[in-house]
C-alpha cells in the first residue's frame, strides 16, 4: 500500500471563538518538499503544531507515518523534527550546548547524526562557544534547523524559517532543504514568501482557516491565473492611479518595477499604452507576461473580500 | 541644508567589532529612503544611532536637524518609528493605543481627539475605534501601527521591516500609505527583505558587513550592475560577487 507519510482529513482547531483551521485536508508523499503559503493568521502554524503532536485538533484526523497524531504521538515525536517560528533555543546555553541537548533528549549523539547537520552546523563552527541568545537572526534560525534534524527525524515540520531573513540567507537556507529532500526527508515547510512557492514540489495556498487551493506552483498558476499586463512608466506612483482608474483595467497592483494589471474582457493593450500616454505618462512600456504564485493570491484574496 | 538625515563617517564598535563603519549618507527631506542589507551587516544598529538610542563610537549623524550624540531627546521627539515585532498593546482599544502614543510625544488631549477621529475616517476604520488591539486582523494592526508612529507627524518615520509576514494585498496597500506620507513630505527611511518593495524606494542603499556597497535609485543601481531587479543587485554585493559602488572615503 502506497501510504503518504502526512496525511489530513478535515482538520478544524479553533481558539475561542476564532476558527484558525476550518477544515483542511491534504496528503504529502514520502520525500516532498511541500510548501504551506499564506500570510500570518491563515493558520499556518496551527497546522504544523497540530502535525508536530503539540496542539490536539478539534475535529478531523492527522495521521503522521502512518500514526495519529493523538493516539501515537509518542511514536510520532522521535520521527518527526519541529523548528517553530518563534526562537525556541536555550539561550543561556551555547551553540554546541543546544545540539547537544537536542540530541540527548532523543536519545541520539550529534557525532552519529553529524552528517545530516554538517553543511550547516559548518556556518555556525566559528560561534560555538557562544550564547544562542547572542547569535545574529540567520545564525539562530541555522542553528533551529539543526537542533530539530539532530536526532535523524524522516519528517520535518519547519514554521517560517525564512522570515525575517535576508534574500542570500533565504537562498542558501532553500539550498539546504533541497538537500535534505535528496536524502529523502519529506518536509513541510510554511511561508508568507509567495515568491518561494516555486522553490516547493507542491504547494497549499493558505488564507483564513482553509486552503485555497493545493497543487504543484504551475498547476495553481495554470488553474487560477490570468494573463497579467505588467506596465510601468517614468511615474510609478501616477501610473497605478491611472491604470486602476481605466476602464481597461479590473485591478492593478505593484509589482517591484512593474505594475501588474488584471485586464477587462476585451481590452486592447495597444489602445491603453495610447491612454497613459494621452495622460502625460512617458516611457510607457505594456507587456503581456505570465501570472505567478503572488498574482495568484491577490485574485484570490479579491474575490473572496 | 534640506536633508532629513546626514551622517559623517558614523561608526558604532562593540569592543573590538566594527558593526558600522563610517557612514557617509545624506537623505533629502520627503524622500523614501531604502536600507537594504543581510542580517548582521549592520542595519539594526546603523538604525540605532540614528534613532537616537545608541550612542556613535565615531562620527556625525545629524537628524531631523539635531545632533544624534548631543541631543539624542530632540532627535526622539522628531522622529517616528515602527518596527514589524514592536508596535501596538494588544490588551487596550484602538482609540487607547492612539491616545497613549500622542500623549508620550504631548501632544494636546483636544488634538488628539481631533486628529484620531480624522485618522480613523482616512483609514476607514471608524468602527474599529473600540476594539482591541489584539483582536485586529495582522494587516491592520500593521497600518495603524503606521498610523502611530505618524500621529505626532515626525520629520522622518523609520519603519524596520514592516511589512514582514503581511499578505500579498496588505503589504501594497501599506506602500501606498508609505507613498502618501512621503507626499506629505515625512521622509522614509524603511528596511525590508522584500526585494520587490526596494523597487517603490526612491533610493536604495545596500549595507554589506557594516558598509554602504550601494547608493543610488533603484533604476541606476540596476543599470551600473547590469541586472533585471534590485534582487539580483543585492544578491551580487551581498555576495561579493560585485565590488562596492559607493565608496565613503
Amino acid at each position: 500500500m502506497n501510504m503518504a507519510t502526512v496525511e489530513i482529513d478535515g482538520i478544524v482547531k479553533r481558539f475561542g471563538t476564532v476558527e484558525a483551521l476550518r477544515g483542511v485536508s491534504l496528503s504529502v508523499s514520502r520525500g516532498e518538499l511541500f510548501g504551506l503559503i499564506g500570510p500570518d493568521g491563515a493558520g499556518k502554524s496551527t497546522l504544523l503544531r497540530v502535525l508536530a503532536t503539540l496542539l490536539p485538533a478539534d475535529g478531523g484526523k492527522a495521521r503522521v507515518e502512518g500514526m495519529d497524531v493523538e493516539k501515537e504521538y509518542r511514536q510520532i515525536r522521535p520521527r518527526v523534527g519541529y523548528m517553530p517560528a518563534r526562537f525556541s533555543l536555550y539561550p543561556d546555553l551555547t551553540v554546541e550546548e543546544n545540539l547537544q541537548l537536542f540530541a540527548t533528549v532523543f536519545h541520539a549523539t550529534v557525532e552519529e547524526n553529524y552528517a545530516l547537520v554538517r553543511e550547516i552546523y559548518e556556518h555556525l563552527l566559528p560561534f560555538k562557544k557562544r550564547r544562542a541568545a547572542a547569535l545574529s537572526g540567520g545564525m539562530k534560525q541555522k542553528l533551529a534547523l539543526c537542533c530539530a534534524l539532530i536526532h535523524a527525524p524522516s519528517v520535518l515540520f519547519l514554521d517560517e524559517p525564512t522570515t525575517g531573513v535576508d534574500p542570500v540567507s533565504r537562498e542558501e537556507f532553500w539550498r539546504v532543504l533541497g538537500a535534505l529532500k535528496r536524502r529523502g526527508i519529506t518536509i513541510l515547510v510554511s511561508t508568507p514568501y509567495m515568491d518561494e512557492a516555486r522553490l516547493c514540489d507542491r504547494v497549499a495556498l493558505v488564507r483564513a482557516g482553509r486552503f485555497l487551493d493545493t497543487g504543484t506552483p504551475t498547476e495553481i498558476v495554470e488553474r487560477h491565473g490570468r494573463m497579467i499586463w505588467a506596465a510601468r512608466g517614468h511615474d510609478m506612483p501616477a501610473l497605478l492611479a491611472d491604470l486602476r482608474a481605466h476602464p481597461f483595467v479590473e485591478s492593478c497592483f505593484a509589482f517591484g518595477d512593474w505594475h501588474h494589471a488584471t485586464p477587462s474582457p476585451g481590452a486592447s493593450l495597444a489602445r491603453l499604452r495610447e491612454a497613459m500616454e494621452a495622460l502625460g505618462h512617458r516611457e510607457v512600456e505594456i507587456r503581456e507576461t505570465p501570472p505567478c504564485i503572488e498574482d495568484c493570491f491577490i485574485r484570490f484574496a479579491s474575490c473572496q473580500a | 541644508m534640506d536633508n532629513a538625515i546626514t551622517t559623517e563617517s558614523l561608526t558604532k564598535r562593540f569592543g573590538t567589532f566594527t558593526a558600522v563603519d563610517r557612514l557617509t549618507i545624506e537623505v533629502k527631506r520627503g524622500e523614501i529612503f531604502g536600507f537594504l542589507g543581510a542580517n548582521g551587516a549592520g542595519k539594526t544598529t546603523a538604525m540605532r544611532v540614528l534613532c537616537g538610542l545608541s550612542k556613535p563610537t565615531s562620527g556625525r549623524a545629524i537628524v531631523a536637524g539635531h545632533d544624534v550624540a548631543a541631543r539624542p531627546d530632540s532627535v526622539k521627539r522628531r522622529i517616528g518609528y515602527m518596527s514589524q515585532r514592536f508596535s501596538l498593546y494588544g490588551e487596550l482599544k484602538v482609540w487607547e493605543n492612539i491616545r497613549l502614543y500622542a500623549g508620550i510625544y504631548g501632544t494636546p488631549s483636544a488634538r488628539i481627539k481631533e486628529r484620531s477621529d480624522a485618522l480613523l475616517r482616512e483609514l476607514d476604520f471608524e468602527e474599529g475605534r473600540d476594539k482591541l488591539v489584539r483582536d485586529l486582523p495582522p494587516g491592520w494592526k500593521q497600518k495603524l501601527a503606521f498610523s502611530v508612529a505618524i500621529f505626532h507627524e515626525p520629520e522622518i518615520v523609520f519603519l524596520d521591516e514592516p511589512t514582514g509576514g503581511v499578505d500579498p494585498v496588505t503589504r501594497r496597500q501599506f506602500w501606498e500609505l508609505i507613498y502618501r506620507t512621503a507626499g506629505r513630505g515625512i521622509t522614509v527611511f524603511v528596511t525590508t527583505h522584500y526585494m520587490d518593495e526596494a523597487e517603490y524606494c526612491d533610493r536604495v542603499s545596500i549595507m554589506v558587513d557594516g558598509r554602504i556597497a550601494a547608493l543610488d535609485s533603484p533604476r541606476a543601481l540596476k543599470e551600473r550592475l547590469r541586472v533585471a531587479t534590485v534582487d539580483d543587485a543585492f544578491k551580487m554585493l551581498a555576495r561579493g560577487d560585485a565590488s562596492p559602488l559607493y565608496t565613503n572615503n
